[in-house]
């Protein structure tokens, strides 16, 4: 066997597999130097910034490099209560925020963990030079907050520019003054139940889209071309038109003094102080969001229903089964694809969306993007970057479920 | 067009910046061209130091990035309160001696004269604006006059619209439970204050809508959606005066904030910045930016010498924050109380948001 393989050669005499392994090797070369300036396009704007953001959520050196003194003595004292030293070391720091003028920084940092804090440190900074031993009474002096354990579990944990802080809070829990964790009161909890709500809500809006969808693809697709073209147009259209276009005519239709209370009110269905509320709340979100995110629904599902020959339902039909047979055993799963790749689009879209929550959302119509988008306003980019990151983890979770229960394969985009 | 015209005049005024001795970036739109007629025509007239302006979304997100590539090509900026104090913090910024800003006509050292807060450690306000909260006055002729009104359904019934936020919200709902506004933040410090100030947010929760963007809360009234909202004081302004809509402000219970110009560390034309900063914050520049936009000068001297609007018939007092007869219950927002407790705050007012 061995000697029947050796002899295969090419005309110079190499063996024949290696001679095809570096012809495979060149084209693949081709192939990756053709897909090079996307790949690197992808990388540059879009792997690098996401990496660079969720870094952000486990990396905040604005305490530790601020604080050299106090970063030495939590080494040296790994679960040790603050001493004599240990205030020493504070001062030495506040000291030298104060000249480098990085108090509010460092502040900000433990602020993040502990409210209430950053005028602490600046306060505490601005009086650094008076300071005088023994520094344990000097800083009680200055505040009584410094004898808080808790701020100083906090300044532990800040020591290292690597921390875990900006996903304990995007968990809603809390350092305790003994070094574990906790949930945090019950009034002040709000992230994990609006991760909840925010996947309850876009799997609302993805069964809603699938719904509508569902008959209007039909329609489109079994339609002579020329009346479906113009039906096209209408779905077309309002996906062309600006996002805050639509979601604005949705509140001009939909609130209280709109165009649909207006008629109710006029046929006297609804009494003119029982308008009803249809806008500004969880109903206006899911309303407003089905309307935008339609079309990712249309298209994918048209698209796979064109192809569906109507053969195969008039088989069905002459041997025997009722028109529902037909639908849910014949259509209905050659549908499936379009279905998978339209749920998939405007669930992930609808997860991630906070202009038109924030516009028509009111108060309980709010989803953690929202949240997102107010960090990153606060310049808490790193909680952002820790809610970013639960949320990327808990779409990709999807996926693979997605994958595993449908099959990515039979994803069909159009 | 315009915009087009704007982005390239901008662009050529970065590109010129160093034959330009003097370049200033702020906002753009009507709030630019206020500071283009009140502070750098009359600057060039009298120095002959041409100034360039510039226009950004927001100042302080170019200035920090200048400032971190050793890049700087603006002299002043225009910035918000937390971002004139977090570049400072972060070491971003010249500290500027109040010593070099000129005293009032009546010889009151600028430190006392500017509004308590406007001068800090490396900015020097401008501008007062204001969130207040405004109502339509064809829906109640006797209309509402105190921040209780505010919170008052049976008096005053109809739907209420507030900013989604904790902030100004609570010191509104506290002052609207008739705390004086001297002991509002002293109060919010305590759970006790922040218990009362939801307390009172309570009251009015059923009937109101949040708003999020500026320009929300003049169109929900314009839409009869909301007979009371808070707004900033400018918006209202504008709908009022320039579009002639029946709002009125109810200035009881407002709560201020300040606009800053700042010089970044390593502007290039230090000394005429410096010049610049000092002529642009005098009481009579101040008092003539007024005469294009509604928002208050930060001097205490030069509100005696706001004019009219410039379609020459409105008075402009009235609809100053800052003028005496609107300071009566007025509440300076205190940024170290936010900054201190934004987060914590935040998370409650959300979660006390979703709790319905």
């Amino acid at each position: 066997m061995t000697d029947a393989t050796q002899l295969l050669t090419t005309a110079d005499g190499r063996p024949l597999k290696a001679a095809l392994a570096a012809a495979q090797a060149r084209a693949r070369r081709k192939a990756f130097f053709l897909v090079a300036p996307l790949l690197l396009f992808v990388v540059v704007t879009f792997i690098l910034p996401i990496g660079q953001m969720l870094q952000r959520s486990i990396y905040h050196d604005g305490f530790s490099s601020n604080a050299p003194a106090l970063a030495a003595w939590f080494d040296e004292n790994p679960d040790a209560m603050p001493d004599e030293a240990a205030y020493a070391a504070l001062a030495a720091d506040l000291l030298l925020m104060k000249n480098n003028k990085t108090a509010g920084e460092a502040g900000t940092r433990i602020n993040y963990t502990v409210s209430g804090t950053r005028s602490l440190f600046t306060s505490s900074a601005r009086n650094a030079d008076d300071l005088q031993p023994p520094f344990t009474d000097a800083l009680l002096a200055v505040d009584q907050k410094w004898a808080d354990p808790l701020i100083w579990q906090a300044m532990r944990a800040a020591a290292s520019p690597y921390t875990t802080d900006f996903y304990l809070i995007a968990l809603d829990r809390q350092r305790t003054a003994d070094g574990g964790t906790e949930v945090v009161a019950e009034n002040q909890r709000i992230y994990l139940w609006l991760f909840g709500k925010t996947f309850v809500l876009s799997a609302v809006i993805t069964i809603v889209c699938l719904l509508l969808a569902f008959p209007i693809a039909h329609l489109l697709a079994t339609l002579p071309m020329s009346k479906s073209n113009l039906l096209m147009i209408l779905v077309l259209l309002p996906f062309w038109t600006s996002l805050l276009v639509r979601t604005t005519s949705w509140i001009v239709l939909l609130q209280g003094q709109g165009v649909v209370n207006n008629v109710l009110v006029s046929l006297g269905l609804v009494a003119d102080d029982g308008r009803i509320t249809m806008i500004y709340n969880q109903t206006g979100t899911i309303i407003v969001m089905t309307h935008i995110l339609l079309p990712f629904m249309v298209l994918p599902l048209y698209s796979v229903m064109r192809t569906i020959k109507p053969s195969y339902a008039r088989a069905a039909r002459s041997l025997g089964a009722t028109s529902w047979t037909t639908f849910r055993r014949i259509y209905l799963p050659q549908t499936l694809p379009g279905m998978g790749a339209g749920a998939l689009l405007v669930f992930i879209l609808a997860v991630g969306y906070y202009i038109t929550p924030a516009l028509v959302g009111g108060a309980d119509g709010q989803l953690i993007s929202n949240m997102i988008q107010f960090h990153m306003s606060k310049s808490n980019w790193s909680l952002a970057a820790a809610l970013s990151g639960m949320l990327l983890l808990g779409v990709l979770l999807l996926y693979w479920l997605y994958d595993r229960l449908v099959g990515i394969d039979k994803l069909k985009l159009g | 067009m315009k915009k087009v015209l704007a982005l390239t005049t901008a662009l050529t005024a970065v590109g010129f910046a160093a034959q330009a001795d003097v370049t200033v970036m702020s906002w753009g739109g009507a709030y630019a061209t206020s500071q283009i007629e009140a502070y750098h025509k009359p600057f060039t007239a009298e120095t002959g130091i041409k100034v360039v302006s510039v226009d950004a979304d927001n100042p302080a997100t170019p200035v920090k990035a200048m400032v971190e590539a050793n890049n700087v090509t603006v002299d002043v900026a225009d910035v918000e309160y937390a971002d004139a104090i977090r570049l400072c913090d972060e070491g971003m910024l010249e500290e500027i001696d109040p010593a070099i800003l000129p005293p009032a006509p009546d010889g009151t050292p600028a430190t006392e004269d500017f509004l308590p807060g406007a001068l800090t450690d490396c900015a020097v306000s401008t501008i007062v604006f204001s969130t207040v909260f405004a109502y339509d006055s064809s829906k109640f002729p006797e209309g509402p006059k105190t921040m209780a009104d505010f919170f008052d359904l049976e008096k005053f019934p109809g739907k209420r619209a507030m900013r989604k936020g904790a902030k100004a919200n609570l010191e509104m709902a506290l002052m609207g439970d008739g705390v004086p506004a001297a002991e509002v933040y002293a109060m919010l410090e305590t759970d006790e204050g922040v218990e009362r100030a939801f307390a009172m947010l309570d009251k009015i929760k059923k009937d109101t809508i949040w708003w999020e963007a500026g320009a929300q809360p003049p169109q929900l009234l314009a839409d009869g959606e909301v007979a009371m909202t808070t707004a900033y004081n400018g918006r209202i302004f504008a709908a009022a005066v320039t579009e002639g809509k029946p709002f009125q402000v109810v200035w009881d219970g407002q709560v201020f904030e300040y606009d800053l110009f700042v010089i970044p560390k390593g502007a290039p034309n230090l000394e005429e910045a410096k010049k610049f900063l000092a002529f642009s914050t005098d009481t009579q520049r101040l008092a003539d930016q007024a005469k294009w936009i509604s928002y208050g000068p930060a001097r205490k001297s030069s509100g005696a010498l706001v004019g009219k609007f410039m379609d020459g018939t409105t008075d402009m007092g009235p609809h100053m924050p800052t003028s005496a007869e609107n300071l009566t219950n007025a509440l300076p927002s205190s940024y170290e109380f936010w900054v201190d407790r934004d987060s914590e705050l935040n998370e409650r007012f959300n979660a006390w948001l979703a709790a319905s």
